[in-house]
C-alpha cells in the first residue's frame, strides 16, 4: 500500500504516469465516472483549507466516488484530543483513502504508519504538498508540451515559498532544466535547496532582483507573494513589494509563449489586468490540481478505467 | 566498589572526556538497578584525559547512542570477569528516541507518546534528519 507525503515519493516515471491518465480523463471523464464506485475519501483537514478540501472532493465525486470527512479541527476528534495515530486507525475502518491536512510538519506521515488505507498530504504547514506541484507539472505539460528543456522563473518569496521549493525538487530531474530566481535579498531560497537540490542534480541557476530584466528568457514564470510579515521593518517592505507586482507593462517584457502560474490565492501580485492574457495560466492550474488529484486517487487505489 | 573488576556487563571506554554524563542520561542508566561506575578525566595515554563507564550487572544498552553520542568510544562485554568481545562502533542508520526534534512545527512537539526517529540521510557529514519534518538533529 502506497501513501503520498513529499513530491520525490513519486518516481520521474511515475509523475508521466499520472500526466497521462490526467490528460486521459480530459479527453474523455465519462470513461472515468465510475471507477471508484462505492469507494469512499476521508478528508481529515485539521486545519482549514477550503480550495484544496474542494479541489480533493470534486476529484473523488468524479471518479464515481463519496466522500466523508471534517473541515477543521475545532469539528474533529481532535477537539476531544485524540491522537492522529488514533483518528487514522479509526477513519480505516470506514474509508478507502484519506487525504490529509495538518498544520504540524509530518503529520500525515504519523497516519499513514497507523492506517491500514492510502494516505495523501493535502498540505502538512510550511512542509510539503505535493497534490499543488502535481497541478504545477501538468500545467507546465499541457502548456509547454514537455517537462524537460524548460527555463523556469520563480519570482516573489523563495525563501519561505513551500510550492517553489517542491516543484524546483521536481523540476530538478528532468534534463535541461534552468532555473531563474526572482527575488528580494531578504528572501532568497535557502542555500540547503541550492545545495541538495540545485547543485546536486547540476541545475544551472541565477540569482536577481530584477524581474523584468529575468522575464525575456523565460519559458514559465511562477509567481508567490510576498507577504508583508516577512520583514523585518515596514520601510523595506513598501520599498520592495512594488517590485514584484505582475502587470501588463511588465508582461511587454515576456515571450509571446511565456506562460504565467501561482498556486493560489494572490492578494495583488498578480494584476487582474492581466487575467485575460493567454498567457495567464493560474485558473488553469486549479482545474489541473483536481484532475492530477483524480489521477493520484486512482493510482493509489489501484483502480483503472 | 567495582572499579576495576566487573564479572558481567559492559565497559564503555575511550569516551571523549566530559561526555559520560551525557551518555549515562542517553542511555538511561539512571534507571539501572545494577552498580554502574562513572569515572571522569582517567588518564589515558592514547587520548591524554578519557571518561568511562562501566556498568556490572545485565543492562540493555543501546549500543546506537554510544556511536551517535561518541563514535570513537569502545564497547568491552565483560563475562565471568574476563574481556569475551570488543565491539566495534559503527554509524546508527536509524536512532530512536536519542535525539529530541527541535522543531517546534514537528508533529512530534504536539503528539507526545510518539518516538522521536532520525535516520541518517548524509551518511558523508554524519547528518541525521527527523522522519517526520525533515528537521536536521543539533
Ligand atoms: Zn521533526
Amino acid at each position: 500500500m502506497r501513501s503520498l507525503f513529499s513530491i520525490t515519493d513519486l518516481s520521474v516515471e511515475e509523475i508521466q504516469g499520472l500526466i497521462d491518465t490526467a490528460n486521459q480523463i480530459i479527453e474523455d471523464p465519462d470513461r472515468f465516472a465510475h471507477v471508484c464506485d462505492r469507494k469512499k475519501l476521508a478528508t481529515l483537514f485539521f486545519e482549514p483549507s477550503t480550495r484544496t478540501r474542494l479541489s480533493f472532493e470534486a476529484a473523488m465525486y468524479e471518479l464515481g466516488g463519496q466522500v466523508i470527512g471534517f473541515s477543521s479541527a475545532s469539528s474533529s476528534s481532535a477537539a476531544k484530543g485524540e491522537s492522529v495515530a488514533d483518528t487514522a486507525k479509526t477513519i480505516s475502518c470506514y474509508a478507502d483513502i484519506i487525504a490529509m491536512r495538518h498544520p504540524k510538519e509530518g503529520a500525515p506521515l504519523v497516519a499513514a504508519m497507523n492506517a491500514s488505507i492510502p494516505v495523501i498530504n493535502a498540505g502538512d504547514g510550511g512542509h510539503n504538498h505535493p497534490t499543488q506541484t502535481l497541478a504545477d507539472l501538468l500545467t507546465l505539460y499541457r502548456e509547454k508540451g514537455r517537462l524537460d528543456n524548460l527555463t523556469v522563473g520563480f519570482c516573489g518569496d523563495l525563501k519561505f515559498g513551500r510550492t517553489v521549493h517542491s516543484l524546483i525538487a521536481a523540476l530538478a530531474r528532468y534534463e535541461g532544466i534552468k532555473v531563474v530566481l526572482i527575488s528580494p535579498k531578504e528572501l532568497q531560497l535557502p542555500s540547503y535547496i541550492k545545495k541538495d537540490v540545485l547543485q546536486k542534480y547540476d541545475i544551472p541557476y541565477t540569482q536577481t532582483t530584477n524581474l523584468e530584466g529575468a522575464m525575456p528568457q523565460l519559458d514559465a514564470l511562477y509567481m508567490t507573494r510576498v507577504q508583508r510579515e516577512r520583514f523585518f521593518n515596514e520601510e523595506d517592505y513598501l520599498r520592495l513589494k512594488d517590485s514584484y507586482i505582475l502587470d501588463p507593462e511588465k508582461m511587454k517584457n515576456a515571450g509571446e509563449d511565456m506562460i504565467v502560474m501561482h498556486p493560489l490565492p494572490r492578494v495583488n501580485e498578480i494584476s487582474v489586468a492581466i487575467d485575460n492574457d493567454p498567457r495567464a495560466c493560474y485558473f488553469k492550474q486549479v482545474l489541473n490540481g483536481k484532475y492530477m488529484r483524480m489521477a493520484l486517487i486512482m493510482m493509489l487505489l489501484g483502480v483503472k478505467a | 566498589m567495582i572499579i576495576g573488576s566487573i564479572k558481567n556487563g559492559m565497559v564503555i571506554d575511550h569516551i571523549t572526556a566530559g561526555r559520560a554524563m551525557e551518555l549515562y542520561d542517553l542511555l538511561g542508566l539512571s534507571n539501572a538497578d545494577c552498580e554502574v561506575a562513572l569515572i571522569k578525566n582517567a588518564v589515558s595515554g592514547k587520548m591524554g584525559r578519557k571518561d568511562i563507564i562501566k556498568i556490572n550487572g545485565d543492562f540493555p544498552v543501546d549500543v546506537n547512542v554510544i556511536a551517535y553520542v561518541d563514535p570513537k568510544a569502545t564497547i568491552n562485554i565483560i563475562k565471568d570477569g574476563a574481556l569475551v568481545e570488543k565491539k566495534a562502533l559503527q554509524t546508527p542508520q536509524k536512532l530512536v528516541n536519542v535525539v529530541k526534534c527541535q522543531n517546534p512545527r514537528c508533529i512530534t512537539s504536539t503528539e507526545q507518546e510518539l518516538d522521536h526517529v532520525f535516520v541518517l540521510t548524509e551518511p558523508e557529514n554524519g547528518v541525521y534528519r527527523c522522519i517526520y519534518c525533515e528537521a536536521q538533529a543539533k
